[in-house]
């Protein structure tokens, strides 16, 4: 739960994907991984939440701290493939207006890629 | 890198044993390693270790006139748990040797000693003394911790408003149940001027210190802010740009404020990122208080928050809530959820702001059961009288 280990590329995007739960008892952990990653990623970063199943304050609160860092390091960040009940936690917090959505992997990666 | 020698008490009646283990471990006392101190039986080894509390081990033989080595096992403990106990005896006598194990024996060594195996069994007592003490230590500063925690648990309790302002025309009540003890939610409730009343229910990304001071300063900047600012857009605006200076955690606060007027009925409000308040009418039915569209505070600065206003009818509730509600989880693994928070007053309409936050806790608790409450739960109401019109 939380990150997966298994991260790809495609391309010039790395692909890396939440799953399960991540609230305020494993979100450092999914910090520290996600740190991995934010650091290996190049020209464009995506993170897919196809297989996240719940996100509290404290695991947004990671995204947020990615997000802020890639802008830093002129990676391009989007998220994808969002639950409804993962789109509303988006949409309530207003992260949606911060975080570029995309309803799946294909569309983010197209949206990115000039 | 030496510190205090180890300091041993030997405890035999057998009068050659001081000098051949001066002798032996001459060495380690020279090097600063080891002091000896000796007694001829236990009752002459209890008044040592009552006497000099700096002795770390005791190395005693079995036999012994007065008080023998089991019964002196025995007796340790009650003048300090920490020391620790290494049995000499005869070669073979298990029964002795089991009787001391039980009671409390580190080790044993066997007669005749051997000095080289001897000082491996000293050493290795010594270095679990060590760690026993460094175990104690880490123990002393969890418990300074928690003791911190809950003074921090306490302060953070006693800011949230515990009187309500009352009128003919409403009744406001609020009630925070934190998960662990330092929290991430708070509510207030303002007398602003001309009778106005602000109201404001937050969540701070996070729990533990952190977000309890970044709770706190959250607060404070609301009150600040709704004070002087007065229109909730405005308000939001101010205290997310204040909150984002310097804001390197990326922490957050998700915060709905909302200002009644008394003289028109009127609720303003402006939403960061919180969840969706409801509005109970006097029949029992709800409806969901129309988004505004606004982000959490502290995430990003020069944000516009839009207002909306809507006028309560007479016996209207406004539940302004946290997530800890809707999310509290059963059993099952399944969220309260917004329905249930509904279902609540669909039968029985709140008649009074207090028994509707009541009514609200007591259905999550039945609801979670034995699940452990893994958010802080904060609930807010406010009520217009039925009578008024």
């Amino acid at each position: 739960m939380g990150l997966s280990n298994e991260w790809e590329w495609q391309d010039e995007a790395l692909i890396a994907k939440a799953d399960g739960r991540i609230d305020g008892t494993n979100a450092r952990e999914f910090q520290d991984a996600l740190e991995t990653v934010i650091k290996a990623s190049d020209k464009v970063m995506i993170l897919d939440l196809e297989r996240l199943s719940y996100i509290s304050s404290a695991g947004l609160r990671v995204i947020l701290l990615a997000a802020k860092e890639l802008r830093q390091q002129d990676t391009k960040f989007a998220v994808c493939s969002l639950s409804n009940s993962i789109r509303e936690v988006f949409e309530i917090s207003g992260f949606d207006q911060i975080i570029p959505v995309h309803a799946s992997l294909a569309e983010a990666i197209a949206a990115l890629k000039d | 890198m030496m510190g205090q020698p180890y300091k041993i008490l030997v405890v035999d009646d057998e009068p050659d044993l001081q000098p051949l283990m001066l002798q032996r471990m001459r060495r380690n006392i020279r090097s600063g390693r080891y002091a000896f101190v000796f007694a001829q039986n236990g009752v002459e080894a209890l008044v040592r270790l009552r006497e000099d509390e700096d002795i770390d081990m005791v190395l005693s033989d079995i036999n012994m006139p007065q008080m023998d080595g089991l019964t002196l096992l025995e007796q340790i403990p009650k003048v300090d748990p920490n020391i620790r106990s290494v049995i000499i005896s005869a070669y073979g006598d298990m029964e002795n040797i089991r009787t001391a194990m039980n009671r409390g024996a580190f080790d044993f060594v066997t007669k005749p000693v051997d000095f080289k195996d001897l000082r491996i069994t000293i050493d290795r007592t010594l270095r679990h003394l060590e760690e026993w003490r460094a175990a104690l230590a880490a123990r002393d500063q969890l418990v300074a911790l928690q003791n911190e925690l809950d003074v921090a648990s306490k302060m953070q309790q006693s800011i949230l408003p515990t009187q309500f302002p009352a009128a003919p025309g409403y009744q406001v009540f609020g009630h925070m149940v934190p998960a662990r003890n330092v929290g991430g939610d708070f509510f207030d409730v303002l007398r602003l001027d001309n009778g106005q009343i602000g109201l404001a229910v937050a969540d701070v990304s996070d729990k533990g210190v952190p977000a309890a001071l970044f709770m706190m300063s959250s607060r404070t900047l609301l009150k600040g802010a709704a004070i002087g600012q007065g229109a909730p857009g405005a308000v939001l605006r101010e205290v997310n740009d204040l909150l984002c200076e310097d804001n390197e955690t990326a922490m957050f606060v998700t915060l709905i404020y909302a200002v009644y007027d008394p003289a028109t009925g009127e609720l303003t409000y402006a939403n960061g990122g919180h969840n969706t308040p409801l509005i109970v009418h006097a029949d029992g039915s709800s409806t969901l208080l129309p988004l505004t569209g606004g982000i959490a505070l502290g995430v990003m600065d020069d944000l516009p928050y839009q207002q909306r206003t809507i006028t309560l009818a007479p016996g209207d509730t406004v539940i302004l809530y946290t997530d800890g509600v809707t999310e509290a989880m059963n059993g099952a693994g399944e969220e309260f959820g917004t329905e249930r928070l509904c279902e609540i007053f669909a039968t029985t309409p709140p008649k009074d702001s207090r028994e509707a936050v009541m009514a609200i806790f007591e259905a999550v608790n039945a609801f979670a059961g034995e699940t452990p409450q893994s958010d802080d739960i904060t609930c807010l109401t406010f009520r217009r009288s039925e009578n008024d019109a």
